[in-house]
């Protein structure tokens, strides 16, 4: 069966150039970069050109701005509390109630360890109002997280002018950038922006890799802590593959920017057209500032599990915001804090286009979904 | 993440039976919400004169084992009588449709309350939920009240949290209510080691004949029971080693929660004989 992959927020295909790349430092340069002797000299060599590639996507100034993590989690939880431990004595924290779980959950954490969070709304758009942000500041905000896009809707948030507002009062700026790396530029040389965090499978890499970038001169406490590697700040004999693999897989990032803007967008745009003309629809998170390849769409009177497994029977992996599918009992925290209705809530589809998909694609869920829908809501006691 | 539906379950989902809306319907049971992410209308056609279910339909808004649950259901239902419908437990349910996934088991609990809901309001009936509706709700996200769960926790012998949340959707949301979802466990808990317990083996070794007595007692005085009030019964064929071979008869052979009803036997019997007991079925000849 034919599969189409419109889930690429979750995660991507591993790019072929990625996997070459990853399988030299697999079967050849098996090395440890620690070493002394010309096997692990030529490993060491390749995480430092892995470094500059990511340094050269995110538009960082220096490579030593990067250190490599786990993942988009460790790079979250490192950022957070290094810029607690550095802004000592100042006990709150200012998020937003879209961000990740990654970011969420540990906040949450932090209040059990006394801290204060200040959780601030989004308007139905899915936008972030700065004066909000701006109200909620005083001195003994330590660090302001804020995501630069949302997985779940692509909504951009302004993080360069949130970050100058967090300086203004001496806090640290951090932002998830793992949904935005690749597909929009985040400015990273105005300054405002301290800690930036960013993971290797949502553009084309491996899973179990990742980056935080920290703007030099910010301070720095580590989160893992073992041997000198990545100059004392991240513990643990590196994951040489992974890296490697981020390295290319940025690189790739780089070449392909444009055409997230152009060819993926113009794909996004015929997929949420094509959705809206069936009745009792709507885009969640419909702004011009959005990721150019994501579609949240509400499909009113049935609900996101059962979508998600009529598509799947058709070769179409997409995924949803309902209760059933979320993990948890309710509808996605993402979609409520817009304000979303719900008896949309619970029918929402989240379609994410990128470097690997095709007009056929879209021609194809066009295709079937509107007799999904219609399926479903036979099956459904409530219309209208 | 990608549920681990049964076969029966995806046939039921994809190819649901008894889709719509019975016109001039004898009893309508409608439960759940579309807040809550999941609602049923579940409509019965009743023969007045032999109180029988000819015909049952339904409506459902949720997930994939909603649809399929409340497709079965209405499969179930056909051609029972009031009272037999009645003792269709949400277990029966699940174990129709091969058995359904821990956290999607408040999906049959859903259909068994329209069932409820249904046949009460052909019978002019107070809906039984209302007495659950009534009193302290516990859970705010959902609107779970302290009867539901209490009486969920009986019926369907829940232990922990998870089993409540499960079934009920209680603590599922933002989780205010686990502390008091907790106390309500524990007291129930406290409520049964009170009740005698049916006389154990452990810790004795018994001999053989002993063994092959107490199998015997615990089949005639606990499980044939339960089993003839649905018409049905199972014969001892043979007990070797941990080995204990059973027939259904009665209804109970080809039904097709057999393989629920012989898993609650083995549960029984290792309860109170031996833990290593496997009890299995043998068809019929």
């Amino acid at each position: 069966m034919k599969i189409v992959y419109a889930d690429n927020n979750a995660t991507t295909k591993v790019a072929p150039e990625v996997v070459t790349e990853m399988t030299t430092f697999l079967t050849e340069k098996w090395g440890n970069p620690s070493s002394m002797h010309q096997l692990g000299g030529d490993v060491e060599k390749g995480i430092e050109l892995a470094r500059e590639k990511v340094t050269a996507c995110l538009g960082a100034s220096q490579p030593s701005e990067i250190i490599f993590t786990s993942g988009g989690t460790e790079s979250d939880n490192t950022a957070i509390r290094s810029a607690l431990a550095s802004r000592k004595g100042r006990r709150k924290i200012i998020t937003s109630r879209v961000e990740h779980p990654a970011v969420l959950n540990l906040c949450r954490n932090l209040e059990r360890e006394g801290y204060t969070v200040r959780y601030l709304p989004v308007d139905k758009h899915g936008l972030l109002n700065l004066a909000d942000l701006r109200e909620a500041m005083d001195e003994d905000v330590a660090v302001v997280s804020l995501m630069a896009a949302n997985n779940e809707t692509g909504v951009l948030f302004p993080v360069e002018e949130a970050g100058q507002i967090a300086h203004e009062f001496g806090a640290l700026f951090h932002t998830d950038a793992v949904q935005a790396m690749g597909k929009v530029p985040v400015d990273l040389s105005l300054g405002h922006i301290d800690l930036l965090s960013v993971s290797g499978h949502k553009i084309h890499g491996p899973k179990g890799i990742g980056a935080l970038y920290v703007r030099r001169g910010c301070r720095f406490r580590p989160f893992i802590v073992g041997g000198h590697q990545e100059r004392g700040r991240r513990g643990g004999t590196e994951n040489v593959p992974g890296i490697v693999a981020m390295g290319k897989a940025a690189e790739l990032a780089m070449a392909h920017m444009e055409e997230e803007q152009t060819r993926v967008k113009a794909m996004r745009d015929r997929l949420e057209a094509g959705i809206l003309k069936i009745p009792l629809t709507r885009v969640n998170g419909k702004t011009e500032k959005r990721l150019p390849g994501t579609c949240n769409i509400s499909i009113k009177n049935v609900e996101g599990e059962s979508l998600l497994l009529m598509l799947d029977q058709k070769g179409i992996c997409a995924s949803s915001g309902s209760a059933c599918t979320s993990g948890t009992l309710e509808p996605s925290h993402v979609l409520r804090a817009m304000g979303v209705p719900f008896t949309y809530a619970h029918g929402s589809l989240r379609f994410s286009l990128g470097r690997y998909n095709t007009d056929e694609d879209v021609d194809f869920i066009l295709e079937e979904l509107p007799a999904i829908v219609e399926r479903l809501r036979e099956l459904s006691p409530f219309s209208g | 993440m990608v549920w681990n539906y049964s076969e029966l379950v995806k046939k039921h989902f994809f190819e649901p039976k008894n889709v719509g809306k019975i016109d001039n319907a004898d009893g309508t049971g409608d439960v759940g919400s579309i807040a809550c992410g999941d609602a049923l209308s579940l409509t019965i056609k009743v023969d007045k004169e032999k109180d029988t279910i000819i015909d049952a339909k339904f409506k459902t808004f949720g997930c994939g084992s909603a649809i399929a649950s409340s497709s079965m259901l209405t499969e179930m239902v056909k051609g029972k009588t009031l009272d037999e419908a009645l003792k269709i437990t949400n277990r029966d349910i699940a174990a129709a449709l091969g058995g359904l996934p821990a956290e999607k088991m408040h999906c049959s609990v859903m259909g068994r309350e329209a069932l409820e809901a249904a046949i009460a309001d052909y019978r002019g009936e107070k809906v039984a939920h209302d007495e659950e509706d009534e009193g302290r709700i516990i859970c705010n996200c959902f609107g779970i009240t302290e009867n539901k769960i209490r009486k969920v926790i009986e019926e369907d012998h829940l232990a922990t949290l998870e089993d409540v949340t499960n079934y009920t959707k209680a603590g599922g949301g933002c989780g205010a209510c686990i502390d008091e979802i907790e106390t309500i466990l524990e007291e129930y808990q406290n409520s049964q080691s009170d009740k005698p317990k049916p006389k154990q083996a452990k810790g004795k070794k018994l001999t053989n004949l002993e063994r092959i007595a107490l199998i015997q007692e615990v089949i005639d005085n606990e499980v044939r029971p339960e089993l003839e009030k649905d018409s049905g019964g199972l014969d001892l064929i043979d007990i070797d080693g941990p080995r204990v071979a059973i027939r259904m008869i009665g209804q109970c052979s080809g039904c097709r929660a057999a393989g629920f009803t012989s898993a609650w036997i083995q549960e029984k019997l290792r309860e109170v004989v031996d833990p290593e007991i496997d009890v299995v079925v043998v068809e019929e000849e």
